[in-house]
């Protein structure tokens, strides 16, 4: 098994996310995580400061989707969380904290190797490029159907 | 032999995105040779600015840099990648 399949795990899928802001769409994928035991508990507020230091919202030519993570010293191991959100929250874009992109899909980053995983960053920022696949994603019911998607493309 | 910094807020996530399809793009336009990439927290831009050439950052950057910056987004995102790398190898000469 290559080092992204094992990062992507159907029990760390969130439909139908309710958040009334970022932070919220944040700290319950961050807990998602803490909950199977992949991040210690300061990742939680790691993760969000750091979305408030360095934001992590992307445009891409369809939905937004944001990327937040934070220091491998939070991290267990090395998994993917994503978040589809029911509807679009607000985060402010990387590198440009004046704008703003309303955040459809989160794909929440749990790194544990200094310089490591690039291939699964290489797959996400494949994923962002193709326009297809993210709507795919972004319209998905079941774990099982974010898993046909990716199992192509991870 | 140009030296280009590569940095974000963590210095493994979105920098590593953007050193690898930096490395991609210079190659495919010939001039990935005689280039060193290194790869850094943004916060550690002005401990090692002076050994390089050009930055590159996903991120915001604060403060007076005394090398050129370009955005990293385009390496992210695929939006705009084309002019990115023309504005890299103007600045640095290539």
């Amino acid at each position: 098994m290559t080092d992204s399949k094992k990062m992507f795990r159907e029990d760390l899928i969130l439909f139908n996310m309710e958040a009334k802001d970022n932070k919220d769409a944040i700290e319950q994928l961050a807990n998602k995580l803490l909950s199977k035991g992949i991040v210690k508990e300061s990742f939680v507020e790691a993760i969000k400061a750091r979305e408030d230091n360095y934001p992590t919202g992307l445009p891409t030519e369809t939905i937004g989707v944001a990327i937040p993570h934070t220091d491998a010293i939070h991290v267990n191991e090395g998994a993917l969380a994503i978040g589809l959100l029911k509807e679009p929250v607000a985060f402010q874009m990387m590198g440009m904290p004046e704008e703003t992109v309303n955040v459809s899909v989160i794909f929440m980053m749990a790194l544990n190797e200094a310089h490591g995983h690039l291939e699964m960053l290489q797959k996400l920022m494949g994923i962002f490029q193709e326009k297809e696949l993210l709507i795919k994603i972004n319209e998905a019911k079941t774990p099982e159907e974010i898993a046909e998607v990716l199992s192509d493309v991870i | 032999m140009a030296k280009i910094l590569v940095a974000c807020g963590t210095g493994i996530c979105t920098s590593t995105m953007a050193v690898d399809r930096l490395k991609k793009e210079l190659n495919a336009r010939g001039k990935g040779n005689n280039i060193t990439i290194v790869q850094c927290k943004v916060a550690e831009i002005p401990s090692k600015v002076n050994d390089v050439d050009l930055i590159v950052c996903t991120t915001q950057v604060s403060g007076n840099i005394s090398k050129p910056v370009v955005s990293g987004l385009p390496f992210l995102t695929g939006v705009g990648v084309d002019k990115v790398i023309d504005e890299v190898i103007e600045k640095l000469g290539l």
